[in-house]
């Protein structure tokens, strides 16, 4: 039999990518994709339906909500989930505070770090015993020690020092009750790779992604968005700036960049060129210490 | 290195590989460089670098804090654990596992190993072939990574000199050919100054071959080196319900990954362990048929035949089956604090099949620094021995020689669910066990 060429390398982290998925569906009994709407998540659900198509996806789909998203985030995600005929869960940050197991410090405190709470609540809630996450080890230095199949103890919590050695492509997600395995199908992907995807797929984003005009405050280097919610504080002054986001989170923590880029051919174009990284340019909260992502990882971020 | 940030007119896919060597050969210099030179590190986390080695008085940028993630790991100044990081150039991109030289070295460097395609072994030009060389030659060499690169480095420090080269060469040659390494490339190069890791720089004129870029750039990737056999694990097995989608009434699909191989709609397959036999009636990605399958790909199978084949199954042709077995000769290295026991049994993981398994004797243990057998009654952490397993359901392995995906196994503590042993499978026993 003649001998077919390698895979292109998008090829490849496709079919690995679903390789990953469908691992943890035939060794878990209960798992959740977690989908924010964000351009990770848009991938991994495609991803899902390469895996798992036709039929119904073998798995609910999971969003923690802090209640500061962009209402064109939420509107796309609800849309999607319709679309997909997914059975979309959204569990909300702002019930955890009514329970009293997130206590803010202050009210403006950014809801990002709370997720955490709220994602463990579920997964007791639903008995999830592996939640399917976006996340990438290009994305932070934590990121990148941390295993496709990342196991998490009863409290969520993941321990670096003790992660499972993971060979070959022999994934181990066994758990026991009340444990959980975080599962990462896009680990070895790359920003650029993930908009490449988008491009190839042809597939849907919210418009906030895209460069449009948006009212912002330049402070420490980076542009906040002025919301109701992130208002301008005194003495900062408010500029009307075409922006799109290269990362679409919570409001108070999310930043966007300066872009003209209003197609996937631009965007494409402006990240292969960036001198910044992502969560550089975007993230107001990973600022906070050189560990911070690590720290929340450790108490149960995914 | 213009073209770098063009997008890919070409493209030869992926390429895996990981660097090892002794602890201050410069693996972490060696990996910043790469990703430096290749415009991989962002303006950000070069600013972040640059504060932190001026904060610890050093004179120059340390490109080897580009590696160290952890808290535990800036801490101490070790690394602790593989990390995995990416680069890529106008016609390929790299994953770099980025195993840690220090303790614990072979049960990371087995791990970093396992998903690689090629070995960069690091030796320290001023020192030349060391134990560490050896070890991490041999492990290399055992995890079957077909390619290793001999980066003598740090060619600065012994003026550049070819002479300083030419010998370590000869000497690594002597201790290859005994272990029967076949493909190893030498490039002299000096990662602090960035000689022909990326650019070719002028100090090492004498030197006519390729850099180390241009050597991983031309590597030939994974399968395209030998012909192998069609193997498909099954990972999980599809019978959509939909009333309202009578299509999918009779739907079964078997999903999985090419391991090895290729498959086209019309080929006979065999289902391992039953033997029972069918042929491929589609091949499907997303539900969207395609002809054929390669190695690599994640497809969906559909067979003519409506036969009972469940996770842990195997699909091969029929006049390529491996056998069926309930013993086997594996090299397993140890992966946890706990001693292997052979009183007790582990859950061994083959492709998507798990097994009850016991060690049934441990032939030897592998002294890595001597490279000599010798003998044991336990296996402690990072051990690599030579074990005969015996099986409480038959499994359809290849020698890992032969086929790394359907050689390869874990085993599974199944009190705390750790991933506690890797093991290579150097002989599968037709013979089944009393």
């Amino acid at each position: 039999m003649t001998r077919l060429d390698t895979l292109s390398h998008l090829d490849w982290l496709e079919a690995d990518a679903i390789h990953i998925l469908r691992e943890v569906v035939g060794q878990c009994a209960n798992p959740a994709l977690l989908f924010s709407g964000g351009k990770d998540s848009v991938c991994l659900l495609r991803l899902a339906e390469k895996a798992f198509r036709p039929g119904a996806l073998p798995f609910p789909l999971l969003h923690i909500d802090t209640g500061h998203n962009y209402p064109e985030v939420i509107a796309f995600r609800d849309r999607r989930a319709v679309e997909l005929d997914a059975r979309l869960i959204v569990r909300s940050v702002e019930d955890s505070m009514a329970r009293g197991s997130v206590v803010l410090r202050h009210p403006h405190e950014s809801r990002n770090r709370h997720q955490s709470v709220t994602l463990l609540e579920a997964i007791a809630e639903f008995g999830f015993d592996a939640c399917i996450g976006g996340a990438r080890r290009d994305e932070e230095k934590a990121r990148a020690k941390e295993r496709i199949m990342s196991f998490r103890d009863a409290f969520g919590q993941w321990d670096p020092k003790h992660q499972r050695p993971e060979l070959w492509n022999l994934y181990n997600a066994r758990v026991h009750p009340g444990e959980n395995i975080r599962a990462f199908p896009i680990s070895d992907w790359t920003e650029l790779d993930v908009w490449h995807y988008i491009q190839r797929e042809g597939l849907e984003l919210p418009s906030i992604y895209f460069a449009h005009r948006r009212p912002v405050v330049r402070a420490n280097g980076l542009l906040r968005p002025v919301t109701p919610l992130t208002p301008a504080r005194p003495g900062e002054t408010v500029e009307d700036v075409r922006v799109r986001f290269r990362t679409v989170g919570d409001i108070t923590c999310t930043a966007p960049v300066e872009s003209e880029a209003d197609t996937l051919d631009a965007i494409l174009a402006e990240t292969a060129l960036t001198t910044l990284s992502e969560r550089g340019a975007t993230r107001l909260d990973d600022h906070a210490s050189e560990s911070s992502m690590e720290d929340r990882k450790k108490a149960g971020y995914f | 290195m213009s073209s770098l940030h063009e997008f890919p007119a070409i493209d030869h896919g992926l390429l895996r590989f990981l660097t090892c060597g002794s602890v201050d050969d410069g693996k972490s210099t060696l990996i910043g460089r790469l990703l430096y030179d290749t415009k991989a590190i962002l303006a950000d986390t070069l600013h972040a670098i640059a504060a932190t080695s001026q904060r610890r008085g050093l004179s120059e940028l340390d490109l080897s804090l580009l590696t160290d993630g952890l808290q535990a790991e800036r801490e101490q100044g070790i690394t602790i654990d593989v990390a995995y990081r990416y680069f890529s150039t106008g016609t390929r991109k790299y994953i770099i596992a980025d195993a840690p030289g220090h303790e614990q070295y072979t049960r990371n460097m087995v791990t970093a190993a396992s998903t690689a395609h090629l070995a960069i072994i690091l030796v320290d030009a001023r020192r030349g072939v060391q134990t560490q060389t050896r070890r991490h030659s041999y492990l290399a060499h055992l995890v079957g990574l077909p390619h290793l690169v001999v980066a003598v480095n740090k060619m600065d420090l012994v003026d550049y000199d070819q002479a300083v080269f030419e010998r370590i060469r000869a000497e690594y040659l002597d201790f290859a050919a005994r272990l029967g390494i076949e493909d190893v490339r030498f490039i002299p190069l000096s990662a602090l100054h960035g000689d022909n890791v990326v650019e070719r720089g002028e100090r090492l004129d004498w030197y006519d071959g390729p850099t180390l870029l241009e050597l991983l750039e031309t590597t030939p990737a994974a399968h395209t080196e030998r012909p192998e056999s069609f193997r498909f694990p099954v990972q999980y097995v599809r019978r959509p319900r939909d009333a309202a989608n009578p299509d999918l009434h009779d739907y079964r699909g078997y999903m999985g990954r090419v391991e090895s191989g290729e498959i086209a709609i019309g080929d006979p397959v065999l289902v391992l362990p039953s033997g029972r036999r069918s042929r491929v009636r589609d091949i499907q990605v997303g539900g969207v048929s395609q002809p054929s399958a390669m190695h690599e790909q994640s497809v969906t199978l559909l067979l003519e035949d409506e036969l009972d084949i469940s996770r842990g199954d195997l699909l091969v042709r029929p006049d390529e089956a491996p056998p069926t077995v309930r013993e086997l000769e594996a090299h397993v290295c140890w992966l946890a604090e706990t001693p292997l026991s052979p009183a007790r049994t582990y859950v061994l993981r083959h492709t998507t099949r798990e097994v009850r398994a016991r060690v049934k004797r441990i032939a030897y243990r592998l002294d890595l620094n001597r490279l000599e057998r010798e003998s044991a009654v336990q296996l402690d952490m990072n051990d690599i021995a030579r074990v005969s397993l015996s099986l409480a359901q038959p499994i359809c392995p290849d020698p890992y020689a032969l086929n790394r995906a359907t050689g390869a196994f874990i085993l599974i503590d199944e009190s705390t669910n750790d991933t506690v042993g890797a093991g290579m499978i150097v002989e599968a026993s037709a013979s089944p066990s009393p």
